[in-house]
């Protein structure tokens, strides 16, 4: 049973080899089984599925905002609550749902599409979940407690100073911070190990599927950027408290008020590409399936990647040509800043020509992913002109920079979001979403957006600036506001009706089967919804499409072991297997750890005691978390290495 | 000669009326904002071209590239020629070439407006006159300053500028950012309390232009505005010369009894008239409260009814102000406005 072996064997329907499988990888029953889940499929839906709630109270704050906004001195939400909301909502769309979303995806489809059973550390990924759900709890039952963040997403010193946000509504904003990262950080962990030791043999890096290599890009700036703004709100929150006072950014006290802007900004233009490659990883996932071909450029596409992430650290102070810098340096910054259009620009030749090259088959995912071409190269060229330090004086901070953000994520995010939930849809649910209701909903929310923001554009131009709770009716910007929020209307409907189908799909769609769209990458090889192992019998692949291209005769992985929850390790480069690794069960530490750690950040907030308290509470649930091992699951020890195994490069 | 159909291509392009006013970058009334709209124009119109090639090229296959029903239903799937591909592979070098290329261009052109828009700070060398703007929660304070202290001029909410002449700008913030917008005449340049921001800018089309606060300050940074009145030098040395006076003398008994209200209430906490015993700083200077077109930050027209209500109550207006309610008896409170309105 234990033989370490690759044959070349088809999967055979072994039903005892599958009951034992079976056995030791699904988890639990019961509340605490749901709460200690570490299968990668239950936690990046949970994952989704939160990041969609938090997303439709975001937006349910937006639609207030566009009310308030859609006549002159309306007096539907006062300064206070304006305020509140669009820092909320801000807050909620960037840190609770589309970082969270992608790592949600990242989660579910990578252990899938490199054809292992679950992510590498899975306690850890269980434990980030918690402090995610923890962190948007706090910021949402902060805003109900009436101390949301009024500061602004962005949160400026002085502003956010202990001065001028006197209370605890910035305090809790810098800490919700620090717990959501934590939650980014772990993520990015599990993608990395998961794909460079756990790939299926064969799948050497130029094999590695094209929203994978986004995942695994994304992973590293997740490491580079998110702990420059916990420092960053820690240093905020440690100038807040009463007893720790520090002055990092109290110009009075030889601190500076400019340093906040570049930490902040370091950390948050990377974070745009943290939210926009993954959704390029879709695209480039969705078009070859529809265009029925391999990706054009698959080589020049991974470079695009590694390119743009390298260049988005170099490009922050974009955000900044208006406050006191040497016209040297901001021509140095707008130079990066129109370098980085031309990787994106050799990602979007290149899903072209798949396109041309391809036979198109129109189905919904398609649509999402043609509709966010057209949408996002509107928001990509208007960043073209606010690098430019002239054009982004005029039209900085105002309804132009809204409408150009919001062309970048909700076209360059939202809409590839949208089509790769319609496109793995079945591999979730088992059942196909309707296509005629996810079409429609494609046009009523192609119309929405677009009705929304695109007015914005003007209003800029025409002097509205940003974060504005109110406007004189002289001011000629009534008539393109009032569009703006009729289109919000549209959006929202268009978003009821994608939802609503899938909602009705889970229940009464077709059935999916393993292969709806006949794709072919690994994830569609397995049956929809996937087995808590995820694969009876691990594959080996010979391409980057095993679907299309590989004969049907390629070996599996037999010979894991059935009693524990064993995967195949392989190499970094070649993916030549190397050793066999049990992976860890369920434990209740990991949520314990998530409850102490937050307990620690969310009660500075209250009392700075709250540090050294949460410290030893942390220190208890990692102490319990260690002294448990990973027993029952103890990795094998001497495991036996079956990288000469000649079965597997043939 | 050419700015009409650019203004209308907009117009075109964007399916909207427009007719700008006195608070839009479309509407350039001086260099600085109309060099600016010169390169907005070119990135526009070369965005536009890009735009609906690509938008073609997406298009062009969905009509032309589709598959038969026959394919779909069998799911075959294409394996690219080398030949085609290799042709493929020489029009995405091309495009990727010219997207280069067009950058390049543009980082020039950039580069070039930047300059332009910095040559007007060495013009007219040190003659230049010189304003200090200090950004407050939620309003301006205003100072024309002079080597004689008796010459300088306080005001707030209110920028008058001689046309023709580059006039700099000194920026000081009391308290958070703020950032100085005057879209007819300049871009942005932000107040950060610390520093000393400098802009400068040139008026050269006569008008009343709004501005108004572009960072965000808090509770009242949607009503953070003040007016700027580009005039003929003469009329710009008349208003100065009438501001440097101080406040005129009540006339009236009314106007007598207002300035006794005046100063026996909290508004002398805040508020200077000069010329009277009110002397503090904390708030708008009012000695010539009477010549401004617009209270309260540019949020109200300045007549009677408007300034009875934002005396009575600033909080139902601004909520959030540093105003606080006042309560004055009908009599005391047309005493004060007489007296107030009393102040060319």
């Amino acid at each position: 049973m234990n033989g370490s072996a690759l044959t070349q064997a088809p999967p055979i329907a072994d039903s005892a080899e599958r009951i034992a499988l079976e056995a030791t990888w699904t988890r639990g029953t019961g509340f605490l089984g749901w709460l200690t889940s570490t299968d990668h499929k239950e936690i990046g839906l949970r994952f989704i599925k939160t990041s969609f709630v938090f997303f439709a109270l975001a937006g349910l704050l937006a639609a207030m905002m566009r009310w308030q906004l859609a006549f002159p001195e309306n007096n539907f939400l006062g300064p206070d609550l304006y305020n509140q909301f669009f820092s909320t909502h801000g807050t909620a769309m960037m840190f609770l749902f589309a970082v969270p979303v992608m790592e949600g995806m990242g989660l579910y489809l990578v252990p899938l599409m490199v054809g292992t059973r679950n992510v590498s550390f899975p306690r850890l990924m269980n434990f980030g979940y918690y402090m995610f759900l923890f962190a948007g709890i706090l910021l949402f039952g902060g805003l109900i407690a009436n101390i949301g963040p009024d500061m602004g997403w962005f949160s400026y010193v002085p502003l956010a100073g202990p001065e001028y946000t006197p209370g605890k509504r910035a305090d809790l904003w810098s800490q919700m911070i620090s717990m959501v990262e934590i939650a980014s950080l772990v993520g990015a962990v599990e993608i990395i190990t998961t794909v460079f030791k756990q790939r299926a043999p064969g799948m050497s890096l130029n094999r590695i599927p094209l929203f994978v290599w986004a995942q695994v890009v994304t992973s590293f700036m997740v490491l580079f950027a998110m702990p420059v703004v916990m420092i960053a709100s820690s240093m905020l929150t440690m100038d807040r408290l009463l007893n720790v006072n520090t002055h990092f950014f109290n110009q009075a006290e030889g601190g500076d008020a400019l340093l906040w802007q570049h930490l902040f900004w370091f950390f948050a233009h990377p974070e745009v590409y943290i939210i926009f490659l993954p959704a390029t990883g879709f695209i480039s996932t969705i078009i070859p399936t529809f265009s029925r071909r391999p990706a054009y450029g698959s080589s020049a596409m991974v470079l695009s990647l590694i390119a743009t992430a390298f260049i988005g650290f170099g490009v922050w102070v974009h955000h900044m040509f208006a406050t006191p810098l040497p016209n040297i340096g901001q021509g140095m910054f707008t130079a990066s800043s129109l370098l980085i259009t031309i990787p994106t620009g050799m990602q979007i030749f290149c899903w072209l020509a798949t396109l041309w090259g391809g036979r198109l088959d129109l189905k919904s995912p398609l649509f999402f992913a043609l509709g966010f071409v057209a949408v996002f190269l509107i928001g990509g060229l208007t960043g073209v002109m606010l690098a430019s330090v002239s054009i982004d004086l005029q039209v900085h901070d105002t309804f132009f920079v809204v409408a150009h953000l919001h062309y970048v994520l909700i076209g360059g995010s939202v809409f590839p979001l949208l089509g790769a939930v319609c496109y793995w849809f079945p591999k979730w649910a088992g059942r196909m979403p309707n296509e005629f209701a996810a079409k429609l909903s494609f046009w009523i929310l192609f119309i929405g957006f677009n009705l929304t923001f695109f007015p914005m554009h003007q209003l800029g131009l025409k002097g509205m600036p940003r974060r504005i709770y109110t406007y004189l009716p002289e001011s000629g910007w009534s008539s393109l506001n009032l569009l703006a929020t009729i289109g919000a209307g549209i959006l929202g409907l268009g978003l009821v009706i994608f939802f609503g189908n899938l909602w009705w799909s889970k229940k009464y769609g077709a059935l999916a089967g393993p292969n709806p769209w006949r794709a072919g990458t690994l994830e569609w090889s397995t049956e929809s919804p996937p087995p808590a192992f995820n694969f009876q019998n691990p594959p080996s692949v010979e391409s980057q499409y095993p679907l299309w291209h590989d004969l049907p005769d390629t070996p599996v992985i037999t010979g894991l072991g059935t009693e524990e929850r064993e995967v195949l390790v392989t190499a970094l480069m070649d993916a030549t297997p190397d050793h066999r690794y049990s992976i860890p069960g369920e434990s209740i530490w990991p949520f314990l750890l998530a409850v102490a750690a937050s307990a620690l950040l969310a009660g500075i907030i209250l009392h700075p005691i709250a540090f050294p308290i949460g410290c030893v509470l942390c220190f208890i649930a990692l102490f319990g978390w260690f002294w448990q091992g990973s027993s029952p699951h103890r990795p094998i020890k001497g495991t036996v290495a079956i990288s000469t195994s000649p079965a597997v490069t043939t | 000669v050419s700015a009409r159909p650019r203004q209308n291509a907009w117009i075109l392009f964007l399916l909207l009326s427009g007719c700008h006013g006195p608070q839009s970058a479309l509407d350039p009334a001086g260099p600085q904002a109309g060099r600016i709209r010169e390169l907005l124009d070119l990135n526009f119109w070369i965005c536009l071209a890009i735009y609906l090639l690509v938008f073609l090229s997406l298009v062009l296959p969905i009509l032309f590239r589709r598959a038969t029903v026959l394919d779909a239903k069998e799911g075959r799937v294409i394996s690219p020629e080398v030949k085609s591909e290799r042709t493929v592979s020489a029009i995405v070098i091309g495009a990727l070439v010219l997207t280069a290329a067009i950058l390049f261009c543009l980082i020039i052109v950039d580069f070039l407006t930047g300059r332009s828009l910095a040559s007007l700070a060495t013009q007219n060398g040190t003659n230049v006159l010189s304003i200090k703007i200090t950004g407050q929660q939620w309003w301006w304070k205003v100072e024309y300053q002079d080597l004689t202290p008796s010459k300088s001029v306080t005001t707030a909410n209110e920028i008058h500028v001689p046309l023709g002449t580059p006039v700099k700008f000194e920026l000081h913030a009391q308290d958070v950012i703020h950032s100085f917008w005057i879209p007819n005449l300049h871009g942005k340049k932000d107040l950060i309390p610390g520093y000393v921001t400098t802009t400068y800018l040139q008026a050269d089309k006569p008008g009343t232009y709004y501005g108004q606060c572009a960072e965000f300050c808090g509770y009242q940074h949607a009503h953070m505005r003040f007016v700027v009145t580009a005039e003929p030098k003469e009329q710009f040395n008349n208003w100065l010369e009438a501001q440097r006076k101080s406040a005129v003398e009540p006339d009236t008994d009314s106007e007598k009894r207002g300035l006794q209200v005046f100063l026996s209430s909290t508004c002398v906490m805040c508020h200077s008239i000069q010329g009277t015993p009110a002397r503090a700083t904390v708030g708008p200077d009012l000695t010539h409260l009477a010549s401004r077109p617009m209270i309260a930050a540019a949020s109200r027209p300045n007549a009677r009814g408007h300034l009875a209500g934002w005396i009575l109550d600033a909080q139902h207006i601004k909520p959030g102000a540093h105003m606080p309610r006042q309560n004055f008896s009908p009599e005391e409170l047309q005493s004060l406005l007489d007296y107030l309105q009393h102040l060319k």
